[in-house]
């Protein structure tokens, strides 16, 4: 019998969710609803009786001081004619969590229910044609990937069973096609394969003799896909630089822009304390004599364009298992979160078709990494937001993830003998093509097609997954572990059994439904899966740490076969693929680079008496105003190691410029998170750009008190589509820029991640292409956390100083985007000053010299003291004529606003200066003023005359509001 | 402080049981994790021990609503057994999902056994979002174990559902009458404010509950996360004393002592 419970809110309870809704379909620019009421329906089946059911829901399901129920199905309120109802049921099959916790419950009270099934049901108030109800359905309520929609209130909610797959095996005709049939296969499955690798397969197969499988063609375009395997940063790049007639000056030939540049510079480092570098899931470092750290960024552009909530919590849930996927497996202590947007003032009208509003976007993605990383309890504790127009058909979500372990599991390898066997939670149709979906150019039908790729996730199945693999790893119970991320199980068993081989099974993969054929099995993305080696002799017992916490963890084959992976399903072969032609064979290929610097020039804008405006017009600017809104919605201190908060000062919202964790609770040594970006200097020089970001992801952890000796940077690159000479120039010369800063700072990159094409093409053929960019993310060792520091002025009185020359660099500043110019000074790292001013800085603040100090950074000097004194709740009277400035560097603007790199302000207090001046023998610095208990930011020229005056509640004012939602 | 012993309930989707053993530990005792599997096979674990704490953290992924499925599992297979611990003079904790799981076990505020009647609830916050913040929080009362009278504490909150409600005003005169507040959120200077004050609009500023016999407490904020100077958000700026946090762990210790 199918018995419905559905509960609602009583009137004198908010309902939030029908809220939210509400404001949703407003957003979608349909005015005429007036309310949305929303009800959770349980639908039950089973010999229940109404006493029973009635117990169900007052005791189980309803909250009794809040909620209200009905048995049955409930109709709109009578008399309101222009009500429309909508249920939201999964698609058969799909994993329930609140029905199997429901279920579990119900037998708790010692009853029976065959089973429970979950829906969401809408009262949506106000005319309504056909089409706005399907697209609200479709925008607002429903997920279409897991999702379906009944309107109305007589139909009958779907069954819950999908058919059967009847074992088909598919062969693929390759080996006759001439090339256009190539490229039209490679096409019609999706493959994103080029012609010189389509070739490649054929002339394999000719060699081989037969037609391959369906799965071994997905197989391949699965590894070979630029996520995977990165074929431009890897392949041989053809570099040429040239002026502005076209005529070139300079060529090169670059075999392996990886090898040459990054991974370079940490190879001639060779710091003693990198453990394990660009080999594993995440880069390895030393954290003390018994613990490592590893770290790991990654990027999940393209499907949170699509599904903003779901693509940015399968995001940071996917990159958590790649520390998870280190060595034997890491504990997660820290999260970061880095997001790329349009501006969320954007409206309606200036949106490209087939993209989803900016606002909607972050409010999406900040959601979707706000429950993920909530409720696997890992604190999210550093990150940035930078807004440009040129996001808007690809906004970035980069999500980092730290973890700790053990020194003696920081390398794992499975062994021949070992079982393969698949943990958490189960396989589905979900994330099918999600590796060669994000290798593709999104264009306006993307939304439609590939939702398909957008992955479903469940953070509480992989916190189960995550307690109970440690346990595991603690009695050494299996020799090698990794992730099933992009490209799934294929991806991971094939990556963990390159030297060995391996023979699955693929009927015993366990299914979120029925009627996935073996292809979709083997390279689905469903979530929270890894796969772990165990030695046959300890099957038992790892077994048991799994069941005992409710993990399904099945054995699905055996590792090792010759450096040959069989699939079978149902005992027949449905594929074979030799190991070293999938990881070898792909060809590499050779690309053109074009370099031509841009003609740009300097404005010459005028100079004025007063700069207080444009100050707070900085302070406002989305990119530099204040992220409170999203840092509160991260719970930034579980796991009580939080030492160093993001927002600091006197009334703790005051912009951080990085993170100290203690991973280790009885210990004070510590870990400082910080990040770099800055994308808009892309457009003058992708070249100067990386090394700003680089400079500015150590500036951040320098200023908490972290030491240069021992910081490892990671890099992400974010560009458009490097088939064309100028993009992949431009990601030439940001590599470049990353080798001869990590060099000149002894910073060695630990690991790293590409994602290309974030290119979109419009309905009307425009293709929009994003500002290159790339993310620095910082991890220093702190060996004290009690002598970090924070960057909010602390007392009235105290000297302020400032460190490193100011140069005549506004071009992309954020004072030159407030006019309307680029310019064409780039911030430009002094490879020499720099590393000075750091360690001096770094020591001063180990020496206990220093109360305070902040980096300079967007919005220049200017910005950085109003942050300091606002945060510290103080004013600051400050001189320009001591701040200490390149010869011809003389301007008021230049001063204030300028970007220059390597910069600090540092709080002093005055019977420590002398002892600072001596420290700094070898770096400029400047005193140039003092912290006054009248709350003011006064800024006065070289003639003594204020040209910046304003109280600091005005400007804190201004630079909270933009983003206060 | 010998043999003390705090067990420490974990389900999925707990996540704060780590920090909350280490700050018992801190405080003197011996604390253990106990998976509630674990728990439900062999019931008799529960005598060795004298503290029961249900944690922070989504246990079960707040399944249905926010501590219900861990609740309903109290409920039918250990109640008799919490209420026999609560008997023999020993003492139970509750932190933010802890506290949920306590309120909706029927366990606090407590006096209504009836079975169906639940009278008190903790819903979502009036922001209608999760936030982290540091809280000021007024004791309001002196018959709770692990509150030190008169001792205004700052500890954070972090959660999307933290709003105690009651099912009639008579509940909450009872409540109050009977001393059972164990916390209000004020601010710094001891006042009631709205919002961020009160951080989620819960009744009476209401930041913590405990039962009739003051053994048994639950509260939002997380004690555990200030048991350290550098927990505090102003450490940088401000000397630290002893971590408010702790002095929870501490007053339960010391009343074995």
């Amino acid at each position: 019998m199918v018995n419905r419970i559905e509960i609602y809110n009583k009137s004198d309870y908010p309902d939030v969710h029908g809220q939210d809704v509400l404001a949703d379909i407003k957003q979608l620019g349909i005015r005429t609803v007036e309310a949305v009421q929303s009800m959770r329906v349980f639908v039950i089946e089973g010999d229940l009786k109404e006493d029973q059911l009635h117990r169900i829901a007052a005791e189980l399901l309803v909250d009794p001081v809040t909620e209200s129920y009905e048995l049955g199905r409930t109709g709109a309120p009578v008399g309101l004619a222009q009500a429309t109802l909508i249920e939201v049921h999964l698609q058969p099959g799909v994993t329930d969590p609140v029905a199997t916790s429901a279920e579990m419950a119900i037998q708790d009270m010692a009853l029976a229910a065959d089973s429970v099934r979950t829906a969401r049901k809408y009262i949506i108030l106000g005319a309504l044609n056909d089409k706005q109800k399907q697209l609200i359905a479709q925008k607002v309520l429903a997920n279409d990937c897991i999702e379906q929609v009944i309107f109305g209130r007589d139909q009958e909610p779907p069954g819950a069973q999908g058919q059967p797959y009847q074992l088909s095996r598919v062969t693929i005709h390759i080996r006759n096609l001439d090339d256009e049939g190539l490229l039209q296969l490679s096409k019609q499955r999706d493959l994103f394969l080029n012609l010189a690798e389509m070739r490649t397969i054929q002339d394999y197969y000719r060699k081989l003799d037969r037609e391959p499988t369906d799965v071994e063609l997905e197989m391949l375009a699965q590894t070979w896909s630029e996520h995977c395997v990165h074929k431009t940063f890897r392949g041989t790049i053809e570099f040429t630089e040239v002026n502005g007639e076209g005529t070139a000056q300079k060529s090169m030939v670059i075999e392996n822009l990886l090898k040459s540049t990054i991974a370079r510079a940490t190879r001639e480092l060779a710091r003693p304390w990198c453990i394990s570098v660009f080999e594993d899931n995440a880069g390895v470092i030393e954290f003390d004599e018994e613990y490592g750290v590893c770290f790991k960024v990654e990027t999940h552009n393209h499907p949170s364009a699509i599904e903003p909530y779901g693509g940015a919590a399968t995001g940071i849930g996917g990159c958590i298992r790649d520390p998870m996927g280190t060595g034997l497996g890491a504990k997660p202590i820290a999260n970061t979160d880095i997001f790329c947007f349009a501006p969320p003032d954007k409206t309606i009208e200036e949106l490209p078709a087939g993209v989803l509003h900016p606002r909607r976007v972050m409010k999406g993605v900040v959601g979707g990494v706000r429950d993920y990383g909530n409720r696997m309890g890992i604190p999210t504790v550093n990150g940035a937001i930078v807004f440009d127009d040129r996001y808007i058909g690809n906004p970035l979500v980069f999500c980092g993830n730290i973890g700790i372990m053990p020194k003696n599991k920081c390398f794992g390898h499975a062994r021949e003998g070992d079982l393969v066997m698949v943990v958490g939670g189960r396989t589905g149709r979900d994330g099918i093509h999600g590796a060669t979906f994000s290798s593709g150019e999104m264009t306006h039908e993307h939304e439609n097609l590939f939702s398909h790729a957008v992955q479903i996730g469940n953070a509480i199945t992989e916190k189960k997954m995550l307690d109970t693999l440690l346990t595991a790893r603690e009695e050494n119970l299996y020799s090698a572990i990794t992730d099933c991320g992009a490209g799934g199980l294929s991806s991971a068993v094939g990556e963990m059994g390159e030297e060995l081989g391996a023979v699955v099974d693929l009927e015993k993969v366990p299914l979120k439904y029925q009627g996935l054929n073996y292809t979709e099995i083997w390279i689905s993305e469903a979530q929270e899966r890894m796969v772990i080696a165990v030695p046959p002799e300890k099957l038992t017992r790892v077994s048991e740490i799994f069941a005992g916490e409710d993990v399904e963890a099945t054995v699905i084959g055996t590792f090792g076969n010759n450096k040959k992976l069989l699939l079978r399903y149902e005992g027949e072969l449905v594929g074979e693929v030799d190991m070293d032609f999938l990881h070898n064979g792909l060809p590499k290929y050779t690309r053109k680079a074009v370099w031509e610097k841009p003609a740009l020039q300097e404005p010459d804008l005028p100079e004025k008496g007063d700069y207080t405006n444009d100050l707070k017009g900085i302070l406002a600017d989305f990119s530099v105003a204040s992220k409170e809104w999203v840092i509160r919605q991260y719970d930034h201190e579980v796991q009580g190691g939080s030492s160093i908060k993001p927002l600091v000062g006197i009334d703790n919202d005051g912009p951080g410029d990085a993170a100290v964790v203690r991973p280790r609770l009885d210990k004070d040594r510590a870990i400082a998170i910080g990040c770099g970006i800055c994308p808009q200097y892309s457009d003058i020089d992708p070249y100067y750009m990386a090394m700003a970001a680089i400079d500015e992801a150590l500036r951040n952890v320098i200023a908490v008190g972290a030491s240069p000796d021992q910081i490892a940077i990671l890099d992400n690159f974010c560009w458009g589509n490097c088939d064309k000479a100028d993009r992949l120039a431009g990601l030439v010369r940001a590599a470049q820029g990353c080798y001869d800063a990590a060099m000149a700072y002894a910073s060695p990159f630990i690991s790293g991640k590409d994602s290309l094409n974030n290119e979109f093409q419009t309905d009307d053929g425009e293709t929009i292409n994003i500002p290159g960019t790339l993310l620095i993310s910082a991890m220093a060792i702190v060996e004290d956390a009690n002598r970090c520091i924070t960057m909010d002025v602390k007392k009235s009185g105290n000297l302020i100083v400032m460190v490193g020359e100011t140069r005549n660099e506004l071009g992309a500043s954020q004072y030159y985007k407030r006019h309307g110019e680029l310019g064409a000074n780039v911030p430009r790292v002094n490879l020499k000053t720099g590393p000075k001013i750091m360690s001096a800085v770094a020591r001063a603040i180990q020496e206990h010299l220093v109360v305070s100090c902040h980096d300079c950074c967007e919005g220049g000097l200017a910005v950085a003291l109003a942050e300091m004194a606002f945060a510290g709740g103080l004013g600051l009277e400050i001189n320009l004529s001591d701040v200490p400035a390149a010869r011809e560097t003389n301007r008021t603007d230049q001063l204030l606003f300028s970007e220059t790199t390597s910069r600090f302000i540092l709080e002093i207090e005055p019977e420590n200066i002398t002892k600072l001046a001596q420290l700094f023998r070898d770096v400029r610095f400047g005193q140039i003023g003092r912290v006054t208990e009248e709350t003011r930011l006064i800024i006065k020229d070289s003639n003594n005359k204020a040209i910046i005056n304003a109280d600091i509640a005005d400007l804190k004012e201004v630079w909270q509001t933009p983003l206060r939602w | 402080m010998t043999n003390l012993n705090v067990l420490v309930l974990r389900a999925a989707g707990t996540n704060c049981d780590q920090e909350t053993c280490f700050a018992f530990e801190q405080a003197g005792a011996t604390a253990r994790t106990v998976h509630v599997n674990r728990l439900i096979a062999e019931p008799k674990l529960l005598h060795d021990y004298q503290i029961l704490v249900v944690p922070g953290g989504f246990s079960y992924g707040d399944d249905v609503a926010a501590g219900r499925i861990l609740a309903n599992q109290l409920i039918h297979h250990f109640r008799d057994m919490v209420r026999e611990f609560i008997d023999a003079d020993k003492l139970v904790l509750g932190i933010c999902n802890g506290f949920q799981v306590l309120v909706k076990s029927g366990l606090l505020p407590g006096g209504n056994h009836n079975g169906n009647g639940l009278n008190t609830t903790i819903t979502y916050n009036d922001s209608g979002k999760f936030e982290d913040r540091w809280v000021w929080l007024e004791p309001g009362t002196d018959k709770c174990v692990f509150i030190t009278p008169g001792r205004r504490i700052y500890l954070p909150i972090a959660h999307g559902e933290g709003k105690v409600c009651f099912a009639e005003d008579t509940v909450l005169e009872q409540v109050k009458q009977q001393g059972q507040v164990a916390f209000r959120y004020v601010d710094r200077d001891g006042r009631f404010g709205d919002y961020p004050v009160n951080p989620n609009g819960s009744i009476d500023h209401i930041a913590g509950l405990c039962d009739a016999t003051g053994r048994v407490m639950g509260l939002m904020p997380h004690p555990e996360r200030f048991i350290h100077k550098t927990h505090h958000p102003r450490w940088t700026r401000e000397p630290i004393e002893d971590p408010d946090g702790l002095t929870i762990f501490q007053n339960a210790v010391n009343y074995f002592t």
